[in-house]
């Protein structure tokens, strides 16, 4: 049952869980939900990208969304347009124009739905490397912005007073969301990306009682739902992405049971709503 | 210490004849105040006239259109922002709150949050805090960080009125015993005016300033605020006729020392006919020490 090939999905998808809990943490805390869609929409214009000049996948992938990541920051400062619509009109531009570029290419024979929902299947020993080096550079930044990050994400003007310097962190934060994207698009695909980025995160917040315990939660959450949905997907026969995805629903349903609550929690919540 | 000498002779922060434009508009113009070491400085005026845009311009956080800002170098600031709102899926104690900025050895962030009377809420979820306990919060995570200026923007919102007289006297204090300069905001007016050495008047520039009494007497002052709060302004002033010592006793204006602060002990100055209601917050103040 343990095959090569599964040996390596699973220790590709526990790599990447593991580096999209703290950072779905922050996506959550900031709701920026939406963000992280455009941005894994953007990825398919990097794929398309890739193939018409024939660069790199990862790298590409990796340019594009950084570049989406920056045109955004750039346009919400002008504030022409709000941030919901600007993402909408990105999200939707981008996934379009890869498309439209892939369709173009008639030379080229892609597997599209690979790219959209994923093949951890067919991860190599190389993808395995990337992925867990991106992963530990990844968390290794995180663990370095952590203070300007969360302080920003409570309010930026006191990061800004108190000499934190938000907008940089800001700035490394999308490219870290580009760097995730990048690696992981092979194994959950563009349009699950923003699930396994989230999910973990939200489940793990019934749990948690300080910021930093939330990130591991949902690192060791995603984990769990990368392994049961691997499993699921071989026993039954499913798409290996989507499972991965529904086992992180599954988790999260579960969490929404009274019975898992905090002990302590239920009371302070009564409390806090009754006052 | 040379910096000691410099820090001194130097304003903490200054503003030039700064403006802010935002959208084509200017949000302030001609803006000029300092603040120094141990003083403490109040931004008056009406919504919208620019309090918190100057105090953010003067702490970095808003960059001036023109004219310019000074500040020592390595400034550190505590700031309690005039809004802030925190998403129910970031789990976050008042402790953990406490040093978001920075680290803190236990001890200190125990004692601010003594000093602000939440020290049983230290375990407390923030999102579970009332706004007065909320507020309180936010005050003590600044001054826990020993800032040398510590900027407050309207921080007594959803405190009541015992409260916020508590917590300016709390200011009052911690500019005592810390020496830090600092920097008010405010819209209310004759409590402010307790605990301040220089009042700004703000009306996107500078209508008027001084002490609370010169300002208090201005025209502009009067022609911003109307004869009302000018008038309840000088009734706020008699609450300079006596001083509270540590100890809880009453210096008065007459340099005598009571254990209680009554209206009718003699040693005020003033008749209380015409004060109408603020006669209750008079003799709230007053017995809150008995």
């Amino acid at each position: 049952m343990f095959d090569d090939f599964f040996l390596r999905a699973v220790v590709a998808g526990v790599g990447l869980a593991l580096t999209t809990g703290p950072l779905g943490c922050f996506i959550i805390w900031r709701r920026m939900a939406y963000f992280g869609d455009t941005i894994s929409h953007s990825a398919l214009l990097g794929v398309a990208l890739s193939l018409l000049f024939q660069l790199n996948l990862t790298l590409s992938v990796f340019a594009v969304a950084a570049l989406v990541s920056i045109l955004l920051l750039f346009l919400q400062r002008r504030q022409a347009l709000s941030a919901d619509a600007l993402l909408g009109i990105l999200s939707h531009a981008t996934l379009a124009i890869g498309l439209v570029i892939v369709a173009f290419m008639s030379w080229v024979r892609i597997d599209l739905i690979a790219f959209l929902f994923g093949d951890i299947l067919a991860v190599t020993q190389s993808d395995i490397a990337v992925i867990w080096g991106g992963g530990i550079f990844v968390l290794a930044a995180i663990a370095w912005l952590w203070r300007p990050l969360l302080a920003s994400t409570v309010n930026p003007e006191l990061a800004e007073a108190e000499g934190l310097r938000p907008e940089r962190a800001r700035l490394f934060f999308m490219l870290l969301m580009a760097v995730v994207i990048a690696i992981a698009m092979k194994i959950v695909g563009i349009l699950l990306i923003t699930a396994l980025l989230i999910i973990p995160a939200a489940t793990a917040r019934r749990f948690a009682a300080t910021p930093e315990t939330m990130a591991i939660f949902a690192s060791l959450l995603g984990a769990i739902a990368v392994v049961g949905g691997l499993f699921g997907s071989l026993r039954y026969d499913t798409p290996s992405g989507p499972s991965i995805v529904v086992a992180a629903l599954i988790l999260f349903i579960i969490s929404l049971l009274p019975l898992v609550r905090r002990s302590g929690t239920p009371a302070a919540q009564q409390r806090g709503q009754s006052s | 210490m040379l910096s000691s000498i410099d820090s001194k002779s130097r304003p903490l922060v200054s503003l030039h004849d700064v403006g802010v434009r935002r959208g084509g508009r200017w949000l302030v113009r001609g803006v000029d105040f300092s603040v120094s070491r141990g003083e403490i400085v109040t931004l008056i005026g009406p919504n919208g006239s620019g309090k918190s845009t100057s105090a953010k311009t003067a702490i970095g956080v808003l960059k001036p259109d023109e004219g310019r800002v000074e500040r020592i170098a390595n400034l550190k600031v505590g700031y309690v922002p005039q809004k802030l709102a925190i998403d129910w899926t970031l789990p976050l104690s008042v402790q953990r709150l406490m040093t978001l900025t920075g680290p803190l050895p236990e001890r200190e962030l125990i004692a601010a949050l003594e000093a602000v009377g939440i020290a049983h809420l230290a375990k407390a979820e923030v999102q579970h805090l009332s706004g007065g306990e909320f507020q309180r919060a936010l005050l003590a995570r600044a001054i826990a960080r020993k800032p040398d200026l510590l900027v407050l923007d309207e921080p007594v919102q959803g405190v009541d009125f015992n409260g916020e007289i508590a917590l300016y006297d709390l200011i009052k204090s911690i500019r005592n015993s810390q020496g830090c300069g600092i920097l008010l905001i405010s819209h209310d007016l004759h409590v402010v005016m307790a605990a301040t050495d220089t009042v700004v008047c703000l009306n996107g520039h500078v209508c008027c300033r001084g002490t609370p009494q010169t300002v208090s007497q201005s025209p502009e002052y009067v022609k911003l605020f109307g004869t009302r709060a000018a008038q309840s302004l000088a009734i706020y002033s008699h609450h300079h006729d006596h001083t509270h010592l540590p100890d809880g006793r009453v210096q008065h204006a007459d340099g005598s020392i009571t254990d209680h602060c009554h209206a009718d002990d003699g040693h005020h100055h003033h008749e209380h006919d015409d004060h109408g209601h603020d006669h209750n917050h008079d003799h709230s103040k007053g017995e809150r020490h008995v």
